[in-house]
């Protein structure tokens, strides 16, 4: 087994694209994603990686650039963060439907105002719904892996859409922790060069980014949305394929000690492994808790969601960003619809927190444990609770 | 699982010294995380960093907030930064400090066993810097047996390169001088 290598989450994610053999970058710095493309740019000038580097003015330019060489056959990345990923909105939504398998690092903060660098999932939230796939890392290890397999999937000729990895900024960006690396070779086995299916190439003319008038536009997007929920089995497979590779499994959606679990607690990205913690500390105390990890949020993996909850009487949601007005944080309100069907169905508790880098601690997740049951005793779970606001 | 936390200001090696060590755990099989108080980084203002170890991976995403141990690397921030804020009762605070752990105890009225080194002057004698990070990890060592004493050679060397003989001077100079005062 390789061995494990102390180094920061940021360093082990330019790693897993210099492995990746990428054929082109095109990025901005912006607080916290700066050390992933620092690290890239020495790679590419040292010429341990041979890739254009592609030095941009903004974040609108970086994702045309990468549309650019993407559309040209090349294999690209880019990252950003929050008002970095406000900036290239307007061509995020654009690249799905050009069938364009860039692939992003997000490292999630929250978007000004106040003026805030710290991690909340506001910036993705932004986005969800611009048709690209979209994963959530845990930890440092995860984003190594989900980012070389990004590259796979979204590469793969039955999928050829771009791909998200979101990595929860400084709790996991700026972290020294153990990681272990890949060989050159194995990554390579498991990668091959890309070889585009439709490329811009003068000899060879397609058309790419059209027009749509109002009789075919629908039928475009009715196109987009199966293609992104068929991207669904071929994210498994590959996944499948890579912990046959590297022992490291991964899945739509995770569960911890939920088996015939009362509770379940659902959370995305770096907030799992904390509240895997608390479910140890809360089960120590007699309580019945679980856990169950978002890994997926695009394409949605309703079945397996609804698998892991089967027989559950109560969810937990813990949401990192806010809906001002809406019905409840983006991923209480996407569960409860997907609860909508099943009869019976658990309830839904729906806490927002950690929002702009406030700590969530293991007692703070008894705490939502406990105050959530006083929810339901009291008959009103309707909405949500902002948790720990100072009064 | 330890856990601990760093006091100095920026730019003198918290981050550094945080990071040295969790790099050298991982190193000798251990699973460690290493990480800063997070936010805009500036140069002489206190600064905190925090290191778990631990012999099972860990599952904490969460700031420190009862370290058993506590290193202060500048002796300036001992009265103003809180530096015994949280300490386990069993824990161990090892502060560079030109004073014996008797004064220091009397300062911040803890009871908890303390380490002092005078960590600035070993750092000015053999560096000609007052950067006290490796130093300090040798009284870190030296008082709390985490790690065998020539477990940190092999990252000091890696992180720096052609100053790395006199950090590795200065670490076991440190090692070799701290007092430790039982609680």
């Amino acid at each position: 087994m390789p061995k494990r290598e102390g180094m920061e989450v940021s360093i082990a994610a330019s790693e897993a694209i210099r492995l990746a053999n990428v054929d082109a970058i095109a990025a901005y710095p912006i607080t916290p994603q700066t050390h992933i493309v620092e690290h890239l740019s020495e790679f590419v000038a040292n010429g341990e990686l041979d890739a254009e580097f592609i030095p941009v003015e903004s974040e609108h330019s970086a994702m045309s650039v990468c549309m650019g060489t993407s559309a040209a056959g090349a294999r690209t990345f880019t990252c950003t963060s929050s008002q970095g990923l406000a900036l290239m909105s307007e061509i995020v939504f654009i690249a799905p439907p050009m069938q364009l398998p860039i692939v992003m690092i997000l490292a999630n903060r929250s978007l000004s105002g106040p003026l805030s660098i710290w991690n909340d999932h506001t910036d993705v939230m932004m986005v969800r719904d611009c048709g690209w796939i979209q994963a959530f890392g845990e930890n440092g290890q995860e984003i190594f892996d989900l980012t070389l397999a990004a590259f796979r999937i979204a590469e793969d000729r039955r999928v050829l859409l771009p791909f998200m990895v979101n990595m929860d900024g400084f709790i996991l960006s700026h972290v020294i922790e153990p990681i272990e690396m890949m060989d050159q070779e194995t990554v390579d086995k498991f990668l091959p060069v890309y070889k585009p299916k439709y490329r811009m190439d003068p000899d060879n003319p397609v058309t790419m980014g059209a027009f749509a008038m109002p009789d075919l536009y629908t039928e475009t997007k009715k196109a987009q949305d199966e293609k992104l929920k068929a991207s669904l089995p071929v994210i498994e497979e590959v996944w499948k394929e890579f912990g046959d590779l590297t022992g490291r499994y991964y899945h739509p959606i995770e569960t911890y000690k939920a088996e015939g679990a009362k509770t379940l607690f659902v959370t995305m990205g770096s907030f799992g492994e904390t509240a895997s913690t608390a479910v140890d500390m809360l089960r120590e105390k007699g309580e019945d808790v679980g856990l169950c990890q978002i890994r997926l949020w695009r394409p949605f993996p309703y079945e397996a969601f609804w698998k892991a909850v089967e027989g559950v009487d109560t969810l937990i949601i813990v949401d990192r960003a806010t809906s001002y007005g809406g019905p409840g944080g983006p991923v209480a309100s996407e569960i409860r619809s997907a609860l909508y069907t099943l009869d019976p169905k658990p309830r839904v508790v729906d806490f927002i927190a950690g929002l702009a880098g406030r700590d969530v601690a293991p007692v703070n997740y008894e705490d939502m444990y406990t105050r959530a049951k006083a929810r339901i005793a009291s008959g009103d779970i309707a909405g949500y609770e902002i948790y720990g606001v100072k009064e | 699982m330890i856990e601990i936390r760093f006091h100095g200001r920026g730019g003198q090696g918290a981050v550094t010294s945080a990071e040295l060590l969790a790099v050298s755990a991982i190193e000798h099989g251990k699973y460690a995380q290493a990480f800063p108080s997070f936010g805009p980084e500036r140069r002489g203002a206190p600064v905190v960093a925090f290191c778990r170890i631990s012999d099972k991976p860990i599952k904490l995403r969460a700031n420190i907030y009862t370290p058993d141990v506590v290193v202060v690397l500048d002796p300036s921030v001992l009265t103003i930064a809180h530096v015994e804020q949280g300490l386990k009762e069993d824990g161990i605070l090892i502060c560079n400090t030109k004073y014996d752990g008797q004064r220091i105890r009397k300062i911040l009225k803890i009871k908890q066993k303390i380490a002092t080194v005078n960590a600035t002057r070993i750092a000015m004698d053999i560096l000609k810097l007052p950067i006290t990070n490796t130093t300090m990890l040798g009284a870190l060592i030296k008082s709390t047996g985490l790690m065998e004493k020539d477990a940190l050679e092999g990252p000091l060397k890696k992180r720096f390169g052609k100053i790395a003989e006199k950090n590795i001077a200065t670490y076991k100079e440190a090692y070799d001088k701290t007092v430790i005062l039982e609680s």
